[in-house]
């Protein structure tokens, strides 16, 4: 470990950012500072080469085994694919009434795909950054290895669900009932000019509503993660604390791991069975 | 911590992955899980069916076995009855035959009888004749005194 615990948690917190700073043009940001300087146009690689990486496994796991799909017995990895699409199927034919070919994938994809992004957070702390640092010959590189600890993962997660979110509310209920259902409640009236009056307090409520729920959607996933990393951080700091310390920062580190495994199970479901909500409520013509 | 073009990187990637899972991943596999439940309910039919057609033929059995049984002991009875008449109607014909036979028997010994009685009768009137021939000493006319010999013969 190098530096003091502060120096070295702020280390562990920053991602590799790849941008255009103002006085080094296109390059990886070597403090914190420096990524900053780089504005919106700049890249983490780690959070970006992750989740791709991890994406790749679940569509390359998945399309092996629907590949090999047949109606006879199943085994092994067909099993668990199995197992997995239909505890989706489930969730989306509970909540999710309309014909919709998209709406089961996609829950798919987020679960599994989420649940991979959390997973990374059980990996001790210290191994894959130590890894990459050795691989790149640079001890002060910075890598995070959870892309959900990244605010820009999942808010790019929840920014796609409510961009779906809006397409399927105008597509089923046209642009007047979007923007109807935007002005028009709760405070209705058959007085023309009250309800005119009413549309900016409507409007206040119901955008208010719309836009808490891809920003909700992102934080809660980010934070319970950033949360759960901040905690492994904190504990591995404890290790380089001499030997009995150390010790009981293994217990601890073992606990919370146990606690954790529920975590980010729990978070990927909740960031499905919400998706599936949003998108089922965006179906809905019954205002 | 900085929002930055890393959002937009993640819901390219999102949005690939989504469009993948959608196209090549979903449908074979829920077609799979579709297939088999048809093919469980299928053959959750199929043992229904057969169970039901195992016990209609087991009551069919029941039933022609009853039958089957009822069948050998009417013809059981029956070749029982026509034993017996069988013996019943051999006993009359042996009787019958015997009777004829007896009476045949008794016929033959009659006629039998008959000739020896007709014999003996003949043979009487030969010897009445020489007898009194003997006693006369001279000899009778056999034509002169065959129609009374004949009568001695006839009244013995």
């Amino acid at each position: 470990m190098a530096g003091t615990a502060s120096e070295y948690i702020q280390h562990h917190l920053q991602n590799l950012t790849y941008g255009n700073h103002p006085v080094n043009g296109w390059s990886f940001a070597h403090t914190a500072q420096e990524a900053k300087e780089m504005g919106f146009w700049a890249f983490h690689v780690d959070t970006l080469g992750w989740s791709v990486v991890l994406g790749l496994i679940f569509i390359f796991l998945f399309r092996a085994a629907a590949k090999k799909a047949t109606s006879g017995q199943p085994s092994g990895l067909q099993n668990f694919v199995e197992v997995m699409v239909e505890f989706v199927d489930g969730s989306v034919k509970d909540t999710f009434h309309g014909r919709n070919a998209l709406i089961a994938p996609l829950a798919l994809t987020i679960f599994v795909w989420v649940f991979l992004m959390n997973l990374m957070d059980l990996i001790p702390v210290d191994w894959l950054p130590l890894a990459a640092q050795a691989v790149a010959g640079n001890e002060h590189m910075f890598f995070r290895v959870v892309p959900t600890t990244d605010p820009n993962a999942t808010l790019g997660l929840a920014f796609s669900v409510f961009a779906l979110i809006i397409f399927y509310s105008i597509k089923v209920k046209g642009i007047g009932g979007f923007l109807g259902e935007l002005t028009l409640h709760p405070f209705g009236s058959s007085n023309k000019l009250v309800q005119a009056l009413l549309i900016p307090v409507n409007f206040l409520l119901e955008f208010v509503t719309l836009i808490a729920k891809p920003i909700s959607l992102a934080l809660r996933l980010f934070g319970n993660l950033y949360a759960g990393e901040l905690i492994f951080i904190l504990i591995a700091v404890v290790f380089s604390a001499g030997w009995v310390l150390g010790l009981f920062g293994v217990a601890l580190h073992w606990a919370w791991a146990v606690f954790h495994i529920l975590v980010i199970v729990l978070q990927a479901f909740i960031f499905m069975m919400l998706t599936i909500v949003y998108l089922s409520m965006a179906h809905e013509d019954n205002h | 911590m900085n929002i930055n073009a890393t959002l937009i990187g993640q819901s390219v990637a999102f949005f690939v992955f989504v469009m993948f899972c959608m196209k090549y991943v979903w449908p074979p596999v829920i077609q799979a899980l579709q297939e088999r439940q048809k093919k469980i309910a299928d053959g959750l039919d199929a043992a229904n069916r057969a169970s039901r057609d195992l016990e209609l033929a087991q009551e069919k059995v029941t039933q022609q076995l009853r039958e089957a049984k009822t069948q050998a002991a009417e013809i059981v009875e029956q070749a029982k009855k026509t034993a017996n008449q069988i013996v019943e109607e051999s006993r009359d014909q042996a009787r019958a035959e015997g009777d004829r036979l007896k009476a045949q028997a008794k016929a033959e010994i009659e006629q039998e009888l008959n000739q020896v009685k007709d014999a003996l009768r003949a043979q009487l009137g030969s010897l009445a004749v020489a007898g009194a021939e003997k006693i006369l000493g001279a000899s009778v006319d056999q034509n002169a005194h065959a129609e009374l010999v004949n009568k001695l013969a006839a009244e013995l």
